[in-house]
């Protein structure tokens, strides 16, 4: 009862008198709650409670069989020969995009009599085997007896839809016999799934074993769901921790709040103690107001991070499919569950960032004889010993930098990120320190008297200035070093692009590109191109999605002597393009990409044992390229050596290397004129580029908007400080007033502190943001995704966002700074 | 012609009356001091008189100027050009040195030669030995040395002094009054002191008592310090 009255009297009545900035610190709360919620709930949308788009209708059996290139179809005949009653469901499994509206949908083929998948009342048998005949998922939103184009592979045709399939979701669904046709398939099969009888326990998997080649793989069905989650797993783990910024910037203002009130109240507080109140009584008051603010921006924060999810699911998607897997988000979620986790994360990062202030006002002594400006010394005292730690925090950043990711997760990356920030907090207050005292001449002289009350004024209160310019420059840091990144990333692409892409023409099936979606282009175009007059060569380039140690990869096949001859490929070790693409020719050597090098710790000079067919087949690793085409890996072979394993000809693109003086355009005329008829796409090198950036763009998008969002907690939490300042300072303003000042020089003390404080976020945020980009490409980035990637400085970007989260900053004061010169002088001159 | 004229002064703050119908002149050069108890209205009649405050009904004339008549910037002026403020509780800023501290209202005006007039008035004020050091390094009647030295910098013609030495003891709270005496004495300057020192009346010209919101009586003692 002691803690309740103590708290109304010393926190409730002035949480209420200053609504505004008590407003303001629980949407610091409720913000960085509702990022990391929003996070959390796309991200379970969009790849967590992840299902591949082909899985539609697999239902939950018992096994799956699945082979590189196929499954012979002759493996159901030799399953349904054993002796027991295996339910056998053979599946194909592809995507076909609705031309109408450009949108891909998984095209999936199985036995539709046998399965019993439709509703077949109203249609003969005659019909399932129809070519024309498709049956679609209720979310695909065709009706019955309505005609749909639908281009699949480069071909498009016009099906009539015989049914809707409630459970199918968007899937395009057709009988096996007609769709095998329609894909060229042949006697080739993607998934078989088999259903194992009721009844005692069997070793099945040894059963079903024995009668499968060696090359074709029986897993658990979902196992491919499994790779696809643990693929996954890093991407969701950064993102996730980049929604964390906001909490982490928000923390530092709750900090900042709580700082202020207990320096504020110390004078009530000894009165309190002094009259009896214990000190855990005055600890449990300050851990109670941070709870409170908590608990409050925490509920607020778990409906904005529903609304905020909802806006966001579709970029995490876009990412999910531009980079790793094609899948279709789920509807966001609001569970009990997470609604509860977002209020204890808002009243934890509350009372953990007030137990600090909170442990110091309970250590304030009944009689508080200590004068401010005292106080403030010591602090300044103290900041020669924080500069020491802050050293120290520095070199454990360095330490942890240098430790390897543990179960593939860069976790040392963060705890060393961690301690940069630290670090960088603990040695602000010596940096506004040195800059305040060599500058404040200057700026005085430069910006009047004004000027010069801002800067004494922050160093004076350097507690609270530390905080907040910590706070400020976290978030400009983060900034700053993600943008580095990503603008490294971005050149680094468009660099290794030129050297990749030597082609002067690039062709594809129609329809939107996916990392895990291979469709083919016939296999007669190739010698048809191959014979126009203007054409020098096609390398016809066969991709295949692989499961290599329990992870999702890409094994393609392209014309190694072609590549050899055109390609400028950067090779880890050094060696020319040319003798590295020889020595695939002819033999079963392989080339893989960095991403998969890094995944698999495999280096040149390994072996790797690849299911092929029906046969698994032992390839010698020659050497490792640079690629950021996708996270998943690539295993490339000679298209001579894959096609004596994997014998279908039909490839996945091509590119057309023109004879030297034949005009781009005419040679995409006549490139384009040799395919008339089938649904391909034509890039130009310059167009894949322009194509290949705005996915890169794309897929940053998010990153860009968390933070941009941790950016505007700060600049928020800048507004609600200043405020405080504002109340905190207000006898010094009437003092101001009557010793001369007038309303507009108030004012402009309290946008220079602004614009101060700002400067010093920028500083501190910069380099603290350059040491940290250095971090995310050199350790976090390479243990999560394992992509090499030059430093390079996006100095436009920086600038532009540098110099609107100042603008922000120093718009942040104007209210407090009206708020200052409204103050009545002789009202606040006498109060403590 | 009087430097300030109170004429029929009233003031209430939500309907309470803190002075009424206050009327008297302080002339040039004199030290008059407000005496009465706490809440007589002494602090209020000071405001005014500072042009910081107004009345509800009356006039208060500062140099010939009806302040209720100025616009916030004539205000701004006006304190800057005629007025200087002592506060019972010192009011230095802690951010600031005590040089600084002085010089700031010739900053606020933006007027040449700060540091040199700040300097020469701390020497006046026998702390110019003290000009680097911060305001929490200071003993009490230090700090309100320095807070004379700041409220004369900028050569007012009117000093407010609001309670000087009500929180110093009375040794220190003596020296203060001498220096506020000579001060007036060499500069010419007019001081209006509220005060409830007993010993203040004895360096005054004028003391004027007050007792709830009102003019008691206006004497005129034999200077005794």
């Amino acid at each position: 009862m002691a803690y309740l009255t103590i708290f109304y009297f010393l926190f409730a009545r002035p949480l209420w008198r200053e609504r505004l900035r008590t407003l303001l610190m629980m949407a610091t709360v409720a913000l960085g709650v509702a990022v990391v919620l929003a996070i959390e709930m796309a991200g379970e949308a969009a790849a967590g409670s992840f299902r591949s788009s082909v899985e539609t209708l697999a239902g939950s059996g018992d096994y799956e069989i699945t082979a590189t290139g196929g499954v012979p179809a002759a493996v159901v005949e030799r399953l349904a020969m054993l002796p027991y009653a295996f339910k056998i469901r053979p599946r194909v499994e592809d995507y076909a995009t609705i031309a109408a509206t450009n949108r891909v949908a998984p095209f999936i083929a199985v036995d539709m009599l046998a399965d019993a998948v439709a509703n077949q009342d109203n249609v003969g048998a005659g019909e399932f085997q129809q070519d024309g005949s498709i049956w679609v998922g209720k979310d695909a939103g065709f009706a019955v007896g309505a005609t749909v184009r639908l281009i699949v592979n480069d071909q498009a045709g016009d099906y009539k839809v015989r049914g809707v399939i409630d459970n199918a979701a968007d899937a395009i669904v057709m009988d096996l016999s007609p769709a095998t046709r329609l894909l060229g398939r042949g006697e080739k099969l993607d998934r078989i799934l088999v259903d194992v009888p009721p009844g005692p326990s069997h070793d099945w998997g040894a059963v079903l074993r024995e009668a499968l080649g060696e090359g074709i793989t029986l897993a658990p069905q979902g196992s491919h769901t499994d790779e696809n989650r643990r693929m996954l797993a890093a991407f969701r783990w950064n993102l996730r921790v980049l929604s964390y910024i906001g909490l982490l910037v928000g923390a530092f203002l709750i900090y900042n709040t709580i700082s202020v009130s207990v320096v504020r109240r110390r004078e009530e507080i000894g009165i309190v103690r002094a009259l009896g109140a214990t000190r855990l009584a005055v600890l449990l008051a300050f851990l109670l107001e941070a709870a409170c603010l908590g608990l409050i921006g925490g509920i607020v924060g778990v409906g904005l991070g529903r609304l905020m999810a909802a806006g966001s699911v579709q970029l995490v998607a876009a990412t999910v499919q531009s980079l790793y897997v094609s899948s279709r988000p789920a509807p966001v979620e609001l569970t009990w569950l997470v609604a509860v986790t977002g209020v204890l994360i808002g009243i934890l990062i509350s009372v953990v960032s007030a137990l600090a202030p909170a442990l110091e006002a309970a250590r304030v002594v009944p009689v508080e004889a200590m004068s401010r400006g005292r106080r403030d010394h010591e602090v300044q005292l103290s900041q020669w010993r924080d500069l020491g730690f802050a050293f120290v925090l520095a070199v454990g950043a360095w330490v942890a930098s240098q430790q390897p990711a543990v179960g593939g997760k860069p976790l040392f990356g963060y705890v060393s990120a961690l301690l940069l920030i630290g670090s960088s907090a603990l040695a602000i207050p010596s940096l506004i320190s040195v800059l305040s005292r060599t500058t404040a001449g200057i700026v005085g002289r430069l910006f009047g008297v004004e000027a010069l009350l801002a800067s004494r004024s922050l160093v004076g209160s350097l507690r609270r200035t530390a905080v907040l310019v910590g706070a400020l420059s976290t978030a400009i840091a983060m900034l700053s070093a993600v943008g580095i990144m990503v603008g490294s990333f971005r050149q680094t692409v468009l660099l290794w692009m030129e050297d990749r892409l030597q082609a002067d023409l690039y062709l594809r099936p129609a329809g939107p590109a996916g990392a895990d979606r291979h469709p083919t282009l016939s296999a007669g175009i190739a010698p048809s191109l191959e014979a126009l007059p203007g054409v020098a060569a096609v390398d016809s380039f066969r991709a295949y999605e692989i499961s290599y140690d329990g992870l999702p990869a890409t094994l393609g096949g392209g014309d190694a002597s072609i590549a050899g001859r055109y390609g400028q490929r950067p090779f880890h070790s050094g060696a020319h393009p040319a003798d590295i693409f020889r020595q695939l020719i002819g033999r079963d050597n392989v080339i893989v990409s960095e991403p998969f090098a890094n995944k698999h710790l495999v280096k040149a000079g390994d072996t790797l044992e690849l299911p092929l067919g029906e046969r698994r087949v032992r390839f010698h690793v020659v050497d490792i390229y640079g690629d950021y085409s996708n996270e998943r890996g690539y295993i490339i072979m000679d298209r001579a050596t894959m096609l004596r394993y994997l014998p279908d000809p039909a490839p996945s693109n091509m590119a057309i290397y023109l004879r030297p003086g034949v005009e781009l355009e005419a040679g995409r005329r006549a490139v384009e004129q040799a395919l008339a008829g089938r649904k391909v796409m034509i890039f130009t090198n310059r167009s894949l580029r322009k194509e290949a950036i705005l996915v890169f763009d794309r897929t940053f998008a998010i990153t860009y908007a968390l933070e941009a969002i941790a950016v505007f907690v700060a600049v928020m939490g800048v507004a609600g400080a200043l405020l405080a300042l504002v109340i905190d300072r207000r006898r010094e303003f009437g003092l101001l007033r009557f010793l001369g000042g007038s309303t507009g020089q108030i004012r402009r003390i309290i946008v220079f502190e602004a614009g101060l404080l700002g400067i010093f976020a920028n500083i501190a945020g910069i380099v603290l943001g350059y040491v940290l980009s250095l971090l995310l490409i050199y350790v976090i980035n390479r243990q999560s995704f394992g992509w090499t990637i030059e430093f390079h400085w996006p100095v436009t970007v920086l600038l532009s966002a540098l110099s609107i989260v100042y603008a922000a900053t120093v718009l942040a004061a104007l209210y407090p700074s009206q708020v200052a010169a409204r103050l009545v002088p002789i009202e606040v001159i006498h109060e403590n | 012609m009087s430097l300030l004229r109170f004429k029929h002064v009233s003031k209430s703050y939500s309907g309470v009356a803190a002075l009424t119908d206050v009327s008297f002149d302080v002339e040039r050069g004199q030290l008059v001091a407000l005496v009465g108890r706490s809440g007589c209205g002494k602090s209020t009649l000071l405001n005014m008189a500072g042009a910081m405050d107004f009345p509800t009904s009356g006039e208060v004339e500062l140099d010939g100027v009806v302040t209720s008549a100025l616009n916030e910037t004539a205000l701004t002026v006006s304190r800057r050009e005629k007025v200087g403020f002592i506060f019972q509780s010192f009011q230095l800023l802690a951010s600031l040195s005590v040089l600084e501290n002085v010089e700031l209202p010739l900053l606020l005006a933006r007027r040449a030669g700060a540091r040199e007039t700040a300097l020469r008035w701390l020497a006046q004020v026998e702390m110019d030995t003290y000009a680097t050091r911060m305001p929490y390094q200071l003993s009490g009647g230090q700090m309100q040395r320095v807070a004379i030295a700041r409220a004369l910098v900028h050569s007012p013609v009117l000093l407010l002094a609001d309670e000087p030495t009500g929180n110093l003891d009375s040794t220190t709270g003596d020296v203060i009054l001498t220096l506020l005496q000579r001060i007036a004495r060499e500069h010419k300057t007019t001081i209006l002191m509220a005060t409830h020192s007993v010993d203040a009346e004895g360096v005054t010209d004028v003391v004027v008592r007050m007792r709830d919101g009102r003019v008691q009586d206006m004497l005129k003692p034999a200077k005794s310090v």
